[in-house]
């Protein structure tokens, strides 16, 4: 069963969920912020202690207006391990999520038993522009991100209440925080990326059009020894769209990986 | 009253179909709908426009900056002060403005500014802006960071201007080993300084501190909110505890004057619809990045007026909201008294020339407000000011 929490970190209020079987999995939202796990989280369950906060500046936390970027926003996370006393954990992330695994793994490669990226942001394949996702409109978005067209129908025609809105306002304020210059990624990720010795497992759309399917195979090139999972007619949320497939190589790779 | 010209120099040959190929004439309009063989022409015969309104007896000329759109041609407004330091011999130049936050290197602004101020004896006025929306996009700028990075540029700029140098600044956005500002400026302590915005409670009581008491200049709003807004100046300035006068504060908005209503209204239609509808239209995301406006002030527009940034406007909507007097001389004065006595302005920063108007309308219209309308306000200030 998944409670939810919070607590004080450096203070910045952060509300989190918890609950499941197995060993602690810390799970990073992405732009979007924790919605898009919902529908996923009790399956999630099922193999893994999982930990989903809403990072600061991201729905029910605090503002964490001290938090000027990716590294931050990494240190902050380290901070909020020791504070759950989690000495060794699983780490997944989706899209800014995770680029800030990415991030908080290059830092203390030690402390987690596997690291997942998925739809990833973080580094920047040259030659490949990113969507412009600070540029779309909410109806671009849904097209953009995701594949399945009565998917689509069913999110636009969704009714967004007062809450919905100020949560979306608030999750693009502090992605653009983050994220606005440069882009999505950390230019200098890419030169630690040799740190990541966990286990490392990459799992993308194909048809991701905010970092295109090329960023996965940039991932792959620079983590030679990480498993890839590219998933067909599939957007920018594999959980939601190849949910089956998602979840069968994630429990798959946590289980072998704390073997 | 004062008056200036206040011209944006627009690309007025754009192609004003672009709409059916794309959402906006800034950022996504692609270069290859500017012609620079009518760039060349525009930008001198710009320039002569705000010349002529010099020689008319206008009280000064401004100018501005925006990048990557036709809305406006000046992503560098100095070169245009600069051209204009020679030839407008007796207005003031005014640049409204330089858009700090998105400068790496905002001491340049003080640098540019205090030539200016030099090279005209003190006939500059210095306008500090955040830059619209779209910018942010244009220059990579974190939108999250504009209101710091607005403040401590400011803060730099003032610094260089009034304390011996060299100085270290130490911000968190900029930080210099060496401020020491050659040249000074002409104007001493240092140039008037105009806050041209939208107007938010922050902007304004910021404006209005004792320690600043720079003009507000509203932008494009209609005339109750601009009331509205006035007002709020005021009140800030009793709360520090001293009152406001008219001198500090201003209104900017396209105006167009021809012998009758009828020929006026006509004549202008095209081009003040094209100004709004063409030239200004812009995408919400454009406009408001994530971070340039406070997550609850977003919420509010977007759930009390969802459809209306991109709104279609008509001259006769825009003149009633007051975002656009237009008539013959006699319906303009009355309706800038109405104006005047409303808002409690002592600037007018009148765009005589918008979106695509040609240069002889403009210049008709630059002189039959500085002929029919202009002297009529000289009046009543000298009036009211002199003993």
């Amino acid at each position: 069963m998944v409670t939810d929490h919070r607590i004080d970190i450096r203070g910045c209020q952060v509300a989190y969920q918890r609950g499941g079987q197995g060993e602690p999995l810390l799970l990073l939202h992405g732009m979007d912020g924790r919605a898009s796990w919902d529908s996923v989280l009790p399956r999630l369950t099922e193999h893994h202690d999982v930990i989903l906060p809403d990072h600061p500046g991201f729905g029910a936390s605090g503002s964490g207006e001290w938090i000027d970027g990716m590294a931050d926003l990494a240190l902050f996370y380290l901070d909020f391990l020791d504070a759950l006393q989690i000495e060794q954990c699983h780490l997944a992330g989706h899209c800014l999520g995770g680029w800030l695994a990415a991030e908080i793994a290059v830092m203390q490669p030690q402390r987690f038993k596997s690291l997942s990226l998925c739809a990833a942001a973080g580094i920047r394949v040259d030659g490949c522009p990113m969507g412009d996702a600070f540029l779309w409109n909410p109806d671009d978005t849904i097209g953009q991100l995701i594949v399945d067209p009565q998917a689509r129908e069913s999110m636009r025609s969704k009714p967004s209440s007062e809450r919905d809105i100020e949560l979306m306002l608030k999750a693009r304020q502090m992605s653009a925080r983050l994220a606005w210059h440069p882009r999505f990624h950390n230019p200098h990720l890419r030169k630690w990326l040799h740190r990541l010795t966990m286990p490392t497992m990459i799992q993308w759309g194909e048809n991701d059009r905010l970092f295109p399917v090329a960023y996965a195979h940039g991932y792959h090139a620079m983590i030679p020894h990480a498993q890839l999972h590219l998933y067909k007619d599939c957007g920018h949320f594999p959980m939601l769209e190849a949910t089956d497939r998602y979840l069968e190589h994630l429990d798959a790779f946590t289980a072998k990986a704390s073997a | 009253m004062k008056f200036y010209s206040f011209h944006l120099m627009p690309y007025g040959a754009l192609d004003l179909d672009y709409v059916e190929k794309h959402v906006s004439a800034s950022l996504v309009l692609p270069n290859s709908y500017y012609d620079p063989q009518i760039g060349h022409q525009l930008y001198n015969r710009y320039l002569d426009e705000l010349e002529l309104a010099d020689e008319l007896g206008f009280d000064g000329v401004c100018v501005n900056e925006h990048h990557q759109s036709a809305y406006g041609l000046m992503p560098t407004p100095a070169v245009m002060a600069g051209a204009l330091s020679r030839s407008v011999k007796r207005g003031k130049i005014c640049i409204l403005g330089r858009a700090l936050p998105l400068l790496s290197n905002p001491l340049t602004v003080a640098e540019e500014y205090a030539m200016l101020d030099n090279i005209t004896g003190g006939r500059f006025i210095a306008g500090f802006v955040r830059g619209i929306g779209v910018e942010y996009h244009a220059t990579g700028v974190n939108p999250t960071y504009s209101l710091e990075r607005f403040h401590e540029a400011h803060d730099l700029i003032i610094r260089a201007w009034t304390e011996e140098g060299p100085f270290p600044f130490e911000g968190k956005h900029y930080s210099y080993q060496y401020v020491n500002l050659w040249p000074r400026p002409f104007q001493q302590p240092h140039p008037d300084v105009w806050i041209p915005s939208g107007g938010s409670l922050e902007t304004i009581r910021w404006a209005s501190d004792p320690k600043r008491k720079y003009v507000y200049l509203n932008v494009y709003s209609n005339i109750d909110v601009a009331c509205g807004l006035m007002d709020t100046y005021r009140n800030c300035a009793e709360a520090y505890g001293y009152t406001a006068s008219s001198e500090q504060l201003g209104m900017a908005l396209p105006i167009y004057v021809a012998e009758t209503d009828a020929i006026a209204r006509r004549e202008a239609k095209p081009h003040i619809e094209a100004f709004f509808n063409r030239f200004l239209r812009m995408t919400n995301e454009m406009l408001l990045p994530p971070g340039y406006t406070s997550v609850s002030s977003l919420k509010t527009l977007l759930i009390t007026s969802r459809e209306t940034l991109m709104a279609n406007h008509s001259l006769e909507a825009v003149d009633k909201l007051g975002m656009f007097l237009v008539g013959s001389p006699e319906t303009v004065r009355e309706r800038l008294a109405e104006f005047e006595q409303r808002l409690g302005i002592g600037h007018l920063c009148a765009i005589m020339q918008f979106g695509s108007l040609p240069h002889a309308q403009t210049k008709r219209n630059l002189e039959l407000f500085a002929q029919e309308v202009m002297p009529h306000f000289r009046a009543k200030v000298t009036a009211g000011s002199c003993p």
